[in-house]
């Protein structure tokens, strides 16, 4: 078990480390979701690097990483714990091959240790060696209102009851990350519990910093010019503007194809990665990519 | 507050009472700041010591703020607290009269006309059709000029509300329940509870006796209604956002959530204005929120805004777009076709609502009319919008789309 950061500033470099860059705001928050041990509720635009930090800190700790994906309809035994029907049934008919008559002993062999299936939130409320988990619950906004209402009651006790088994509380709260796209708004009462964080695009400098540690192998020109294309592409109206995410792939397709500078045939073969929408993709076709690419190539001059 | 404050690590108590004049200035500005929150921003801002200005800035702002459109105000508000504490001061005052002209008319006189109804104050006490809908014979050209304009609604009576809970009980909705998967228990459900069965057999040493089912759980579809107000439709725009309004509130709800969105020449969310509980106050505050009443109409550019601004957000769980409009478009026609068609592809259901086909022999010969036909999943029109239940009966009739598209050929 790593110790965790003493300070803004380390929480940032030791974040670093671990391939992940952020910002003033980021690690500031961070430090704080750590340091206060309160959950920390990142908003953004998809593929901006919310899920991202949830791994970079659990690596960076030395803990182990739960993740929960929402969906609409999640449940308790899809979410905290479930029983195992298939072995209980054979207890039941073990029990009575044998003839056991004793309907106390059986109850509590059918619902024990063994038959339970732990599922994320029951695994991040048990003890590890390694210290508290880091329990990433995603895209929060997937899911409905009534698991964010059973949300509500781990996030601030760090308990849940099994009628079955009885209560089970957190030695040590797990550190917790909730993450949402904001296709819809996620209510009040649960943010209130968690340190709000919403994950902008990055600046320039930050986002070729992002680059140079993912993806290495590409040259630094390359770099820049992605960077820089990236960033004219968000000015423009699209209906899904590129995220870090998608820079990091472009940047890694055209590390695949050779390339050592942009050219608007090279843009044009690999827009896939970059825009995900065909009414988008028409919009840059053809003169447009060459307009945007110089655009981009003059704003790379003037700032040297 | 101050016991909770006084439990806090001692710290530079002048920096407790700033912290707390900051949060009543945001306070003032408009942000919603609990105390939980403050107690978590000086306990924050003593673990971290007050280093720099800039994290100072970020501490706050990640334990007082909780909402993105907040962040702008927060920063506003930072720069000029901590620049000047003197600010506080001329803040309220700056602040305060705006606040007070935003407020929404005090409900006792929004329901108003409604008592004096009640009370058989009012003079004309024959309800004479109540001629709301002035005809305007400016309101029934169109041009896509853009004009920016408020509008009044005159008051609810009583007759109007029970007319609108009868129209809301008779309509019988073009879509079906949405199947959830969530579950609840039913004997004559199809599908097994293995949970519930095993512990009745344990209870009964083992024995399973019959099989617990279950079911899933319906949900009705969320709604998105999207209201053309423009020259030509303006006339008509009370009986549609009353409509409107009785839908989003019915006692059984018919819809989940619902969201509603006005456009003329531009694109105006109007959904927290519906979600008012008294319909005086919400149309009242859907007259002032929407500036384009009565100005030109701009279908295509609204919808292009609405696909890019909004689909992600309101239509996220599957729901029906209603689409209220005469179909008149001074835009762009490819524009309107093509992310008309993209509506489509989005929502569950996209149904278009023609409250006024002029005349019978209405034929999609206007060509903006006919490009929106083609890219709906169902028609529904009614030839005189002069009740509720007028609106009712064409939304629960039977589709008419192909039967227009055939006429068009």
């Amino acid at each position: 078990m790593t110790d965790r950061p003493t300070s803004i500033d380390e929480m940032i470099s030791a974040l670093g480390a671990q391939g992940y860059v952020c910002g003033r705001d980021l690690g500031t928050v961070s430090y704080l979701a750590l340091d206060l041990g309160m959950p920390l509720f990142l908003e953004g635009e998809a593929g901006v690097g919310k899920t991202e930090i949830a791994k970079a800190l659990a690596s960076m700790l030395g803990r182990r990483l739960i993740r929960l994906q929402c969906f609409e309809g999640l449940d308790v035994s899809s979410a905290l714990y479930d029983w195992n029907f298939a072995g209980q049934m054979i207890a039941i008919r073990t029990a009575e091959a044998a003839g056991q008559s004793d309907r106390g002993a059986l109850q509590s062999e059918l619902f024990s240790d063994d038959f339970l299936i732990r599922r994320p939130l029951l695994e991040a409320l048990e003890p590890h060696d390694a210290g508290p988990p880091v329990l990433l619950i995603d895209e929060i906004d997937r899911t409905d209102e009534p698991f964010e209402a059973f949300l509500l009651e781990i996030l601030s006790d760090f308990q849940v009851t099994i009628p079955e088994l009885g209560e089970v509380k957190a030695q040590e709260p797990p550190i917790v990350i909730l993450t949402s796209n904001r296709t819809r708004e996620v209510h009040d009462a649960l943010k209130r519990r968690c340190l709000y964080h919403w994950v902008d695009y990055p600046d320039f400098d930050r986002e070729l910093e992002i680059l140079r540690a993912r993806v290495p192998a590409a040259a630094e020109q390359l770099s820049k010019e992605v960077v820089a294309f990236v960033h004219a592409l968000r000015g423009q109206d699209f209906f899904k503007s590129p995220g870090v995410a998608e820079s990091i792939d472009w940047a890694r397709c055209l590390v695949a194809l050779d390339a050592v500078a942009l050219s608007p045939e090279l843009i044009t073969d690999t827009v896939g990665a970059l825009l995900k929408y065909q009414d988008d993709i028409a919009k840059i076709a053809g003169a447009e990519t060459t307009r945007i690419l110089d655009q981009a190539k003059a704003e790379l001059a003037r700032a040297g | 507050m101050s016991e909770t404050l006084a439990e806090l690590p001692k710290t530079d108590g002048r920096l407790v009472d700033n912290v707390v004049h900051f949060t009543q200035a945001l306070r003032k500005a408009g942000v919603a700041v609990g105390t939980g929150q403050v107690e978590t921003a000086v306990r924050a801002v003593s673990t971290v010591g007050f280093s720099n200005r800039l994290d100072f800035y970020h501490i706050l702002r990640a334990t007082l703020i909780r909402r993105v459109t907040d962040l702008e105000i927060f920063h506003q508000v930072f720069s000029m607290f901590w620049r000047d504490p003197e600010f506080l001061e001329s803040l309220m005052h700056s602040l305060s009269p705006q606040l007070e002209s935003s407020d929404t008319p005090p409900p006792a006189a929004a329901a108003r006309r409604r008592a004096e109804d009640a009370l058989g104050d009012r003079k004309e006490s024959q309800p004479e059709k109540p001629k709301t809908e002035v005809v305007d014979f400016a309101a029934f050209t169109w041009s896509s000029k853009q004009v920016l304009k408020t509008k009044d609604f005159e008051q609810m009576s009583a007759a109007e509300l029970a007319e609108a809970s009868v129209a809301i009980r008779s309509l019988k909705l073009p879509v079906k329940p949405f199947l959830t998967r969530r579950t609840r228990p039913d004997a004559r459900g199809s599908l097994i509870d293995a949970r519930a069965t095993l512990r009745k057999a344990a209870r009964r040493g083992g024995d399973i006796q019959d099989l617990a089912q279950r079911t899933k759980r319906v949900r009705p579809p969320d709604l998105v209604a999207l209201c053309d107000i423009s020259g030509s439709m303006a006339v008509y725009s009370r009986i549609i956002l009353r409509y409107l309004h009785a839908m989003a509130h019915t006692r059984v709800p018919i819809w989940g959530r619902v969201h509603a969105f006005t456009f003329g020449t531009e694109l105006t969310n109007i959904s927290t204005a519906l979600k008012k509980p008294d319909p005086d106050i919400a149309l009242g505050a859907i007259g002032q929120e929407a500036r384009d009443w009565e100005g030109g109409t701009k279908i295509g550019d609204a919808l292009a805004r609405f696909n890019r601004d909004w689909t992600r957000r309101v239509l996220g769980r599957g729901a029906v777009v209603l689409l209220i409009t005469d179909g008149l478009e001074r835009g762009d026609l490819d524009l309107l076709e093509q992310e008309a068609a993209r509506l489509q592809r989005t929502a569950r259901q996209l149904i278009w609502l023609n409250p006024l086909l002029r005349y019978d022999g209405f034929a999609p010969l206007a060509s903006g009319v006919s490009r929106l036909l083609g890219n709906v999943d169902s028609f529904h029109a009614c030839h005189s919008l002069d009740s509720l239940e007028a609106l009712s009966s064409a939304l629960g009739s039977p589709d008419l789309r192909d039967h227009y598209l055939r006429l068009r050929r």
